[in-house]
């Protein structure tokens, strides 16, 4: 591990102004930053340790939704009773994800900026375009059973790992921001991750510095919502496939469906194409049909990955299925 | 210096004294004795002991898998604040570790590269950060050369190894013949991944030197031989080395021999004149220390109408490094375990530029029998025989390969007795033909066999004169209870009440033990403790004037006639023996095996094929039960290493270049508690005479034998579909699952 300085910050506006010189990051629960440093794949000069700062509470906001601060842990947000009532399928997104130690350590802010688990790019002798930009990607012609199949580029094929970002993306979450110059910024979940492209090191929209202070839930949908995760293991495992879903029938046609997919690409995946298919249309077999064709119409695997295509079809039907049952 | 009791296994003990203690304690499920300290944090494990000055060594890494070093690059790790030196000593590093009870040092010398992650440099440092921060800027120059880096499209460059455990090659009869004649035959191919031990406790050593003399507190399993291979690899006498384990977190055959940390530890401390703490990270773990090898095996079975086997053929071929012999003995149970005149069983060698190969629990039944009960499974179908039956069926009177009588063997009540309570009978017998909800429901049998072995093993009991009994031997206890049964066998001996009695493990200064591995430390290192006991018995009864048979020792007193007086008093300023086993002609002249039958019900997800046990019933036999506790969590042990080996457990090379691929526990996937399903485990009533005096046989490895098998056998009976590739994971099912 390489030496680093450490600062706490008593603000977040002090944090902000601190935050973006190069080399510094933020810490809160740090239950994935410090293995990175302790393997140099991350290397800050410096952390600014957020913790202790005023953003740990879940609050109602003034339209009828919730604003989750930024250093909520994981298991507070999973048992807060509003969430497990209004919104279930983040609950069971995160109760999903990791062990219970690591989700009474891990953040809110924190959950959403985790790396991906690629052993590529884990490894600091192997080529990584995210890690290291330019010296290639081994996961491609490598083993890649855990990689992406949608939204992937010729230099990365790694996946967001975040269950909880699923479910928020499927909840139209919004991140709230503070900038270094001190201006607020809210920014859409499904906009907050970037796919690959040329610059798999760059992964959410963030500026230098930026900070994320709470995350906003708007009123809870209508519907029946589910998380169904697909994984090698019954726990602590991340998902080969996961699936948020809210969708809600009324007069025998589904009126509305918000579908958000883990596992599968370098964000969590939100296609607008998938929820036209069922919207309007009466729930049953051929709608989701039509639905997984149009999930998986782009959908390319590396080899070891492959399966990730069908797998993801037979969830998607099971889990419309058991959404409009 | 104290007398020895020694017994050489020549022929079946004519009686255990343990038929006749009367203190109760021996086979009674009574907690781990260092349990309190191990939840408390104060069983002081290897890496845990403090030394003025010591510095910190961090292992530097080949980072190609085939080649030979030029330069190792130093000046940036020098320059980190912190770093006291970078050490390599080609010649005096270890390549690899060295395999169990090996009394030599492993292949030596690190300039030619064998497999990525080759220990080469150490880099010393005040901190365990700065050591490894150092290591993260040495720069390895290396000329590459051409590696192989797997088995794949090279099995014909197989070849046979010298013998290891078993003969690499037998055959009797003619299987071919048997084939073509056979009423039902099968002939499949099977393959089982790389996989690793992953004991939570990482490799570590500390050495110490003081002038010519070492110290190691280090994380191993069988101490007298890895003290042996130490001084071997350093130039020095057995008696300069001393080795210290106290607490093993767990091993799985990981540890059995020493590992490249240990000697470069040694080296740097010598040079540097300093202790010296070298823990491997979880990632080095994977990369420098023991795999299992992966196996192609051909499973071959050919049997009559009524279902007797006539030829059983079990072929494999196996990876390891250029030089080493070891072979994974996938064919050991395939020897014994059912009838037939006509067999071959052989294991060829496939080198690659990975990780060595070496025993990980169970080597040769953990993945072996996965094949063998697989086809015992498939066969059942082909002549409409139920499984357990056609297992019955296949009953053999004496070890088929070898026409000698088996010393006990109980496989066949283990299948009557799990059935029963497994509810067998009741189970659906069309695959695919029982479904809950979403889930495919299926039951699979499978058989179990470990063999039984004895190593040499000594042991010394002191009793003080406040009626106390000492137990030193350099036994370990890797987590499986050793502290615990010693206890209690010195305890029922002696006649006193566990709490009166210190088991001291860990330290070559006390006695040589078998250590740990092969699932002979209780039945070999517990003899070397009942013979040391039967010394003492002697004395006690000469000093109380009583013959020893007409000896009862109970609740710390001798008790002869109407006289009963505190052992105390019996042993003057203290008395003390020392009890040796060896293993003798009863290794050879009958077959010594543990048995047992899984039974189990798996639910697979008919969407996705995901894969949950939802029920086991396991049913053992292995001779005296020595604690009814620790050897059930033994073997539920074994058979959670049987549902990672089914289901999860696989550790990936890069075909292109030899890297382990998953080096940590998030991606290397052991079963987890959710995996796990209550378990009805059962131990058969059972003396073995053969075995030693305890009349035990081993259970370490006994779980894991066969239990993949069952798994696998029941997610056919679940969904129709046979994989016959390792593990079971979901993207080998779903395209035989049900349409969605």
């Amino acid at each position: 591990m390489k030496s680093f300085d450490y600062a706490r910050a008593d603000s977040a506006e002090a944090a902000v102004a601190d935050g973006g010189s190069e080399g510094t990051k933020f810490i809160a629960g740090g239950t994935n930053l410090l293995d990175l440093m302790k393997l140099q794949v991350e290397t800050p000069a410096r952390l600014i340790d957020i913790s202790r700062l005023d953003l740990a509470s879940v609050e109602a906001t003034e339209a009828g939704g919730l604003s989750i601060g930024a250093l909520v842990p994981n298991a507070d947000l999973a048992a807060h009773e509003v969430v497990r009532r209004d919104y279930p399928v983040l609950s069971r997104a995160l109760l999903a994800g990791a062990s219970g130690q690591l989700r009474n350590k891990a953040s809110t802010g924190g959950n959403l900026l985790q790396r991906t688990r690629c052993y590529y790019f884990y490894d600091t002798t192997s080529a990584c375009n995210k890690r290291a930009p330019g010296s290639g990607c081994a996961a491609i012609g490598g083993f890649n059973r855990i990689m992406a199949v949608l939204g992937t580029s010729d230099q990365c094929i790694a996946t967001h790992p975040s269950d909880m970002a699923v479910a928020m993306a499927a909840l139209e979450a919004t991140v709230v921001t503070l900038k270094a110059d001190g201006d607020r910024r809210r920014i859409a979940l499904a906009d907050f991750h970037r796919l690959p492209g040329d610059t798999p090191h760059i992964e959410t929209v963030l500026e230098p510095g930026e900070l994320i202070t709470h995350v906003e839930l708007p009123p809870a949908p209508k519907g029946r919502q589910v998380y169904r995760k697909v994984r090698d293991r019954a726990s602590y495992a991340f998902a080969l496939v996961s699936i948020a879903g809210i969708v809600a029938v009324e007069d025998g046609r589904i009126a509305s469906a918000a579908l958000a997919f883990g596992g599968l690409a370098h964000k969590p995946w939100r296609d607008p194409a998938v929820e036209a298919a069922l919207v309007g249309h009466t729930p049953g077999d051929a709608a989701f049909a039509v639905a997984a064709d149009a999930l998986l119409a782009d959908a390319r695997g590396f080899g070891s990955n492959d399966f990730k295509i069908p797998l993801a079809r037979r969830t998607l039907i099971a889990t419309l299925r058991e959404l409009t049952a | 210096m104290s007398d020895v009791n020694s017994l050489t296994m020549d022929r079946p003990v004519e009686d255990s004294i343990l038929n006749h203690t009367v203190q109760d304690v021996l086979g009674k499920p009574i907690d781990r004795v260092e349990g309190p300290l191990k939840v408390a944090g104060k069983a002081t494990y290897s890496a845990e002991f403090g030394f003025d000055r010591l510095a910190h060594g961090f292992l530097v890494r080949a980072p190609q898998g085939a080649g030979r070093i030029e330069a190792i690059e130093a000046d940036a790790a020098k320059a980190v604040p912190g770093v006291i030196d970078v050490i390599h000593d080609f010649d005096g590093f270890i390549r690899n570790a060295q395999q169990g009870g090996e009394t030599e040092a492993p292949t030596m010398g690190v300039r030619e590269v064998h497999y990525v992650g080759q220990p080469v440099a150490i880099v010393v440092a005040e901190s365990f950060e700065a050591a490894r921060e150092g290591a993260a800027l040495v720069t390895v120059r290396m000329s590459a050369g051409d590696g192989d880096f797997g088995i794949e499209g090279r099995e014909d460059e197989a070849e046979k190894p010298a013998d290891g455990m078993i003969p690499a090659h037998s055959d009797a009869g003619d299987l071919d013949k048997a084939m073509a004649d056979a009423a039902a035959t099968v002939d499949a191919f099977w393959t089982t991944p790389s996989q690793n031990s992953a004991a939570i406790e990482p490799h570590v050593s500390i050495a110490e030197w003081q002038g010519d003399r070492l110290t190691v507190h280090g994380a191993y399993q069988m101490l007298s031989s890895d003290r042996q291979q130490l001084a071997d690899a350093l130039g020095l006498e057995e008696e300069q080395v001393r080795i210290v384990a106290r607490y093993v977190g767990g091993g799985f055959g990981s540890k059995l021999g020493i590992a490249p940390e240990c000697v470069a530890a040694a080296i740097a401390a010598k040079q540097l004149g300093r202790p010296v703490k070298t823990v491997m990270t979880r990632q080095q773990v994977f990369e420098a220390t023991v795999r299992r090898s992966d196996t192609h095996q051909r499973l071959r079975l050919a049997a009559d109408g009524d279902g007797r086997l006539t030829g059983i053929g079990h072929e494999t071929i196996v990876s390891n490094l250029e030089g080493e012999d070891f072979f994974e003995p996938a064919g050991l149970a395939t020897h014994f375990l059912y009838a037939g005149a006509n067999r071959r069983v052989t294991h060829d060698i496939v080198r690659v530029n990975r990780t060595l190969s070496g025993s990980m629990r169970a080597p040769g039944e953990a993945v072996g029998m996965l094949a063998l009960e697989n086809a015992m499974d498939e066969l059942a179908e082909a002549l409409d025989i139920d499984p357990v039956e056609l297992r019955r069926i296949n009953e053999p009177e004496q070890d088929p390969s070898k026409d000698i009588p088996f010393s006990s063997r109980k496989l066949a009540e283990c299948l009557d007795e799990g059935a029963a309570a497994f509810g067998w009978e009741q189970r659906n017998r069309t695959p695919g033909g029982l479904r809950d909800g979403d889930w495919l429901v299926g039951h699979g049998v499978a058989a179990s066999a470990r063999s039984n072995l004895l190593q040499p093993s000594r042991a010394r009991v002191s009793v003080t004169p406040e009626g106390r009994a000492i137990v030193e031997t350099d036994m370990t206890d890797i987590g499986t209870g050793s502290y615990t049964i010693l206890g209690q066998i010195a305890a029922e001996m002696l006649g006193l009440p566990i709490e009166a009695v210190e088991v001291r493990l860990g330290d070559t200064d006390f006695p040589p033990a078998a250590g740990s591995g092969g699932s002979w430390g209780a039945g070999s290192s517990g003899s070397s403790v009942y013979l040391a006991c039967e010394a003492l018995r002697a004395k006690i009864a000469a000093s109380f004037d009583a013959e020893a048979d007409g000896l009862t020792l109970k609740d710390g007193h001798a008790i002869a006639g109407n006289r009963r007086v505190p052992l105390g008093e019996l042993v003057g300023e203290g008395i003390e023996a020392e009890g040796a086993i060896e293993p003798g002609e009863m290794a050879e002249k009958v077959n010594q095996a543990s048995y047992g039958a899984h039974f189990c019900e798996v639910h697979v997800h008919a969407v996705t094929g995901e894969v949950r046990v939802k029920r086991w019933t396991g049913v053992f036999a292995a001779g005296r039960i020595l604690n009814e506790k620790t050897a059930r969590s033994q073997c539920i042990g074994g058979i959670v290493f049987g549902i990672g080996t089914a289901l999860t457990e696989e550790l990936v090379h890069d075909e292109r270049d030899g890297k382990c691929v998953n080096r940590d526990l998030a991606e290397y996937h052991v079963p987890v508690h959710a995996d796990v399903p209550h378990m009805d485990i059962r131990f058969l009533v059972e003396r073995d005479a053969a075995a030693n005096p305890l009349m035990a046989k081993g259970i370490g490895e006994l779980g894991i034998s066969g239990a993949g098998a069952a798994i696998v056998n029941a997610i056919y009976n679940a969904t129709g579909v046979r994989v016959r590739s390792y593990p079971v994971t979901l993207d080998k099912l779903i395209d035989g699952l049900p349409p969605v």
